[in-house]
């Protein structure tokens, strides 16, 4: 007994370079049998790196991986399979037209004589849910089901496969505060019950709430592993981001001046769902003001975008901007009469990543005489030097300047790219959604007071976002959405996070006027 | 820091087209030794050489004009495929642009008498409206284009068969020879001819399509529309997003690519060198070699002059294998092995790729292991 290690497994000592950096520096990651270890960071502090090293998809150039004390060789994923590694991914990794049954065997289908034995299977995957309180309906299609639902698939998943060592890949960011509850105790049920959990993340409450100990890295280093009885949310923050931070947004007071968006009664339909996804918002945004959406991922928020900016087209209810009735305006009408879009999704929208960033920069003013003369040929000289001033201006930083391409660019680069395009217009109106999606504490703190001056040189700004903090520091007023439905409007100085949650649990909801 | 040259786009493309050329070449050989061994040396060398399988300098001049004759609408093809190509749609129907393209032209310069600048534009038109329908297709009904525009192949393949059945000689399956019937509608020579050993055939179609090639380079690279067009290809939603008018560029992308395969059939068959067979019973094969030519010559309307070239040699080439040793097909298959390959440009492009990641990883390793050693 006294030979046996307490750890399930043990990373060592982990270095992993890349060309020009060292994603992972020395670092040592014990997790122990039975216990709920957080592995806590920001965006790019190298947690992603460290699981494709313990899932075998990059090989360390130094360090080791011991499992149950032992040393062990990950080549490639099977292996991690063998050791009995599972990992719940961020994103789902389900299919959809397949049965939540079919999902769970994928792979490790039981089969006699080529014929599938799905009986067997039915009463294992029953078993395990009910030993572990996981409710699912295995004959429900993917598609069909919640996305808490879906991951509670992806966790029957790896028990199905016997795994001991189960890695969450920021499992709440899509759940609903009930499901993120639910799947707190889910976790501690399965640490009771013997397996070890890998919880990544970088929400601290959550950490506080659930895991046992915290290891916490920051740029690719190892900061330390704590017991989270012992330590404070303030210190775990400073932990990572190196600094006591003010996430706190100093700006002065708003000076609401007319209005620039007017939104009645819209509803925009849905591609997933048969009920539409936004249904009969309506709302303004004055000149001087942030509005802020907020709102747990999957509300309606993107579709009601999309609506904004015409990208899909509103079902019903009208939109006005400057007073004018855009409802079925084209993208571009909107955009030249004064709207800016930081879309969600830069790489899906914002970028054209084998475009170079001169390219990118011009991507909603290329048709404008000052880039295209009367033949239709592209001025090459003006666009290199409003491409070169934007870079310069908002110090975006890349290889080679203008004629870097876009996507040999760092995210956070790529950003301040697309915020410099979409300030530079001089629009009415901003759309940032998103804004600060995957960037560091420093870039954060400028996209904010972009915003915030935006606001202060008069233009109205509507904010979409899903973090509380931005949510809280950023805006002048709230609105929750919920369900497609604006359900609050708070202000920011007079409410909690606690109230805010609420709203957007939909635990609470006012009647809200435009 | 010192650049690697292997990195550079336009460095990879020739280097992988030249090993596709060398790889297809060697493996026709293999099958020429499993054949006949003893031939299969003459016999590929038969096939690079072409026209200089003739001794004496007026036939290799005058062979020399004829594969250029044929390379016209090659390219023309290739720009086709290219075009659409570059804003992400593959235009198999190129091929039948192509048939529409000189069934339209031989029944105009036949049956209308006209001259050959308008029988030109007819072509134009003709192989436009096929691109038109496809898409159509795809912009309003999401039809994808590879399955219309096959099936439009075999439409536009029988429409010409039909159509020119009106115009054939009495006796043979053949179209009339456009140079007895209507001599207004042979493409004028520009006294080109005459450098080719008076290469009749030879005439305005060479000079045009290369003019092309580099007319469609340049707005590619230059021009509002090549921004467009190349945005579209490379992420569809962000042209959406900045307000590209989407569908309106698909439609007129193929109406492009569709005239300019158009085109190549006119190029063709107004200078006579070839009547139109209306029993062909398979769509020719020029519109599918566009599509080699395209990827060999890098995506590039420049290389595309080059590789269309090439493929048209080694094509007409095959002409001269031996008959005695080989059964009659021989040349078609060695070129089309030769051509396949042609098809893996991407392919290798992306195996360099990959090896020079494994170089710099390699190399970064030992650099850090290095510097290791010396902090201790």
């Amino acid at each position: 007994m006294r030979l046996e290690s307490p750890y399930a497994i043990e990373m060592l000592h982990i270095t992993k370079r890349f060309p020009g950096i060292i994603a992972n520096d020395d670092i040592t990651l014990q997790l122990k049998k039975g216990e709920i270890h957080a592995l806590l960071g920001e965006n790019g502090a190298g947690k992603s790196t460290l699981m494709s090293v313990l899932f075998g998809l990059y090989q360390a150039e130094e360090g080791t991986i011991k499992k149950d004390g032992k040393e062990v060789q990950i080549k490639d994923p099977n292996d991690a399979n063998d050791l009995g590694i599972g990992m719940v991914h961020q994103h789902f990794k389900l299919v959809e037209c397949f049965t939540v049954l079919d999902n769970i065997i994928l792979g490790v289908e039981p089969t006699r004589k080529g014929f599938l034995q799905k009986k067997e299977a039915r009463e294992k995957v029953l078993a395990l849910s009910e030993k572990y309180g996981l409710q699912v309906n295995p004959d429900a299609l993917i598609e069909d089901i919640s996305v808490g639902m879906q991951q509670r698939t992806e966790i029957l998943k790896m028990l199905y496969r016997d795994n001991e060592i189960l890695i969450f890949d920021e499992p709440t960011a899509v759940l609903t505060p009930q499901e993120i509850e639910e799947l707190m105790q889910i976790m501690k049920n399965l640490a009771a019950e013997g397996k070890s959990i890998l919880f990544i993340s970088h929400k601290l409450a959550e950490i506080m709430a659930v895991a046992d100990r915290c290891t916490v890295l920051r740029k690719g280093k190892y900061i330390g592993t704590v017991n989270t009885k012992d330590v404070t949310m303030e210190r775990l923050s400073a932990m990572m981001v190196g600094r006591n931070v003010n996430f706190h947004v100093e700006k002065k007071p708003s000076v609401p001046g007319d209005v620039i968006l007017e939104v009645k009664d819209l509803s925009v339909a849905s591609k997933v769902h048969k009920n539409d996804a936004v249904r009969n918002v309506s709302f303004k945004v004055r000149a001087g003001e942030i509005v802020c959406i907020a709102g747990i991922d999957g509300n309606g928020q993107t579709e009601l975008v999309y609506g904004l900016t015409g990208l899909e087209p509103a079902k019903t209810g009208q939109i006005f901007m400057n007073g004018n009735d855009i409802t079925h305006a084209s993208i571009r009408t909107r955009s030249v009469d004064g709207m800016s879009h930081i879309p969600e999704d830069r790489h899906k929208h914002g970028l054209v990543l084998d475009y170079p960033l001169e390219y990118n920069m011009i991507l909603q003013r290329y048709f404008e005489p000052e880039f295209t003369d009367k033949a239709g040929f592209l001025k090459r000289k003006p666009i290199r030097e409003y491409s070169d001033r934007l870079i310069e201006q908002y110090d975006v930083r890349s290889g080679q300047g203008s004629i870097t391409a876009a996507r040999a660019m760092s995210g956070g680069n790529q950003q301040k790219a697309i915020i410099a395009r979409e300030i530079d217009k001089n629009p009415d109106l901003l759309i940032a959604v998103q804004p600060t999606r995957g960037l560091d504490v420093g870039a954060i703190e400028f996209v904010h007071s972009q915003l915030v001056a935006q606001r202060d040189a008069g233009k109205a700004v509507l904010l979409v976002s899903l973090e509380l903090d931005e949510v809280m520091d950023v805006p002048d007023r709230i609105l929750v959405m919920y369900e497609g439905e604006i359900v609050g409007e708070l202000d920011p100085k007079k409410t909690t996070q606690e109230e805010l949650g609420l709203y957007m649990a939909g635990a609470k909801r006012d009647e809200v006027k435009a | 820091m010192k650049k690697n040259i292997l990195k550079n786009n336009a460095v990879q493309s020739l280097i992988a087209s030249l090993l596709c050329i060398v790889l297809g070449l060697l493996i026709g050989y293999i099958v020429l030794l499993f054949i006949n061994p003893t031939g299969a040396g003459d016999a590929i060398l038969a096939v690079i050489k072409n026209f200089f399988n003739y001794s004496r300098a007026n036939l290799q001049t005058k062979n020399f004009g004829n594969t250029l004759v044929k390379t016209a609408p090659l390219l023309m093809c290739a720009l086709s495929v290219l075009f659409a190509y570059k804003v992400g749609l593959f235009n198999i129907g190129a091929a039948g642009q192509y048939v529409i393209g000189a069934c339209a032209s031989i029944y105009a310069a036949l049956a209308w008498g006209w001259s050959w600048l308008p029988c030109l534009l007819f072509a134009v038109f003709a192989g436009a409206a096929l691109g038109a329908v496809v898409g159509f297709l795809k912009s309003y009904l999401n039809v994808n284009e590879v399955i219309s525009g096959i099936m439009l192949n075999w439409i536009g393949l029988y429409l010409t068969n039909m159509l020119l059945t009106t115009v054939k000689e009495a006796t043979s399956p053949y179209t009339f020879h456009i140079a007895d019937a209507n001599p207004s509608a042979i493409l004028p020579s520009l006294g080109l001819g005459k450098l080719f050993s008076g290469n009749g055939y030879v005439s305005l179609a060479i000079p045009l399509s290369i003019l092309l090639a580099v007319a469609i380079a340049v707005i590619l690279d230059r021009t509002k529309f090549g921004y467009e067009l190349k945005a579209t290809g490379n992420n569809k939603n962000a042209a959406k997003y900045c307000g590209m008018a989407e569908r309106r560029n698909i439609i007129l992308t193929l109406v492009i690519s569709g005239a300019l395969a158009g085109l190549g059939g006119a190029l063709l068959y107004l200078t006579d060198y070839e009547q139109w067979q209306c029993t062909t019973s398979s769509v020719p094969s020029m519109g599918f070699n566009g599509i080699a030519a395209t990827f060999l010559g890098g995506l590039n309307p420049i290389g595309t002059i080059f590789s269309s070239y090439f493929i048209q040699h080694i094509t007409s080439g095959g002409a001269y294998v031996d008959k005695t040793m080989y059964s009659s097909q021989i040349s078609d298959l060695i070129s089309a092995i030769i051509i396949y390959l042609c098809g893996f440009v991407l392919f290798i492009k992306y195996a360099i790729n990959a090896g020079i990641a494994r170089h710099e990883e390699r190399q970064s390793k030992r650099i850090a292991a290095a510097e290791k050693g010396g902090e201790k």
